[in-house]
């Protein structure tokens, strides 16, 4: 009893440690403007090849990182898991998953606000 | 100096013709029995004495993994101007052409991205007027 109490709280402790390192990591990646950059685009239209994006990166917002900079831009993203990748045909394609986003509006939950403040 | 002739590498000569002149709409410019390849060539119709584009084969080595690299990361090997990127987009789909960018507003103009079937990825451009 007392030791399968102890293996469960050493699981808890352990699941705790995962999550506080996999919200350091969302932080880490939305943490910098070419990501959030990244990221308004794929939400703007998703499922984007890396030469799609430095494209709309360059001429519409005036970035000029090289494509080395943003394919390492999108691993953090990919890291983070708000970035998901599928290979269609012979090439990648990039979505946004706005999951990890979940889990800090659950820690932090968004106050139901009335009309009549 | 001028650009006369520029090329792409193809799997298939006889396939990449019907598609360059079948589908995409280009002229045949030259076609000579290399072995047992062709210097194949084709040109604009709206500019039969422009640049040539030439089909070459693309048994060479080095072929593969240089296109499987720019491909996957959905690179263009070669830009073809047109009047209406949206219209081109809507006539190849229609024709199984498989795009890996729809059209999309890069400020000074629209541009999409399609597979050639050849092996291949091509960058459409429409610039927008000066004057818009």
């Amino acid at each position: 009893m007392v030791r399968r109490r102890r293996e469960l709280r050493h699981l808890i402790r352990k699941w705790i440690l995962a999550y506080a390192s996999f919200v350091a990591d969302v932080f880490r990646a939305l943490d910098d403007e070419t990501r959030r950059l990244i990221l308004d685009e794929l939400a703007a239209s998703d499922g984007q090849t890396l030469f799609e994006i430095c494209t709309r990166l360059t001429m519409r917002h005036g970035l000029n990182s090289t494509r080395q900079a943003i394919s390492q831009h999108l691993g953090v993203l990919e890291s983070a898991g708000l970035v998901v990748t599928e290979r269609r045909g012979r090439s990648k394609f990039h979505f946004f998953n706005s999951e990890p986003l979940i889990a800090i509006t659950q820690r932090w939950p968004i106050a139901e606000r009335g009309t009549n403040t | 100096m001028r650009i006369n002739l520029t090329s792409i590498f193809v799997d298939d000569q006889r396939a990449a013709l019907a598609f360059y002149t079948e589908v995409l709409g280009f002229t045949k410019h030259h076609d000579v029995p290399i072995g047992d390849d062709a210097w194949l060539t084709v040109v604009s119709p709206d500019s039969p004495d422009g640049p040539e584009l030439l089909l070459e084969p693309s048994s060479h080595p080095a072929v593969k993994p240089y296109r499987d690299a720019l491909v996957a990361d959905g690179i263009p090997l070669a830009q073809f101007a047109v009047d209406d990127v949206e219209a081109e987009h809507r006539r190849l789909t229609e024709a199984g052409v498989v795009f890996t960018q729809p059209p999309t507003d890069v400020g000074v103009a629209t541009t999409a991205v399609f597979d050639d079937t050849c092996g291949n990825l091509i960058q459409l451009i429409a610039e927008k007027p000066a004057s818009s």
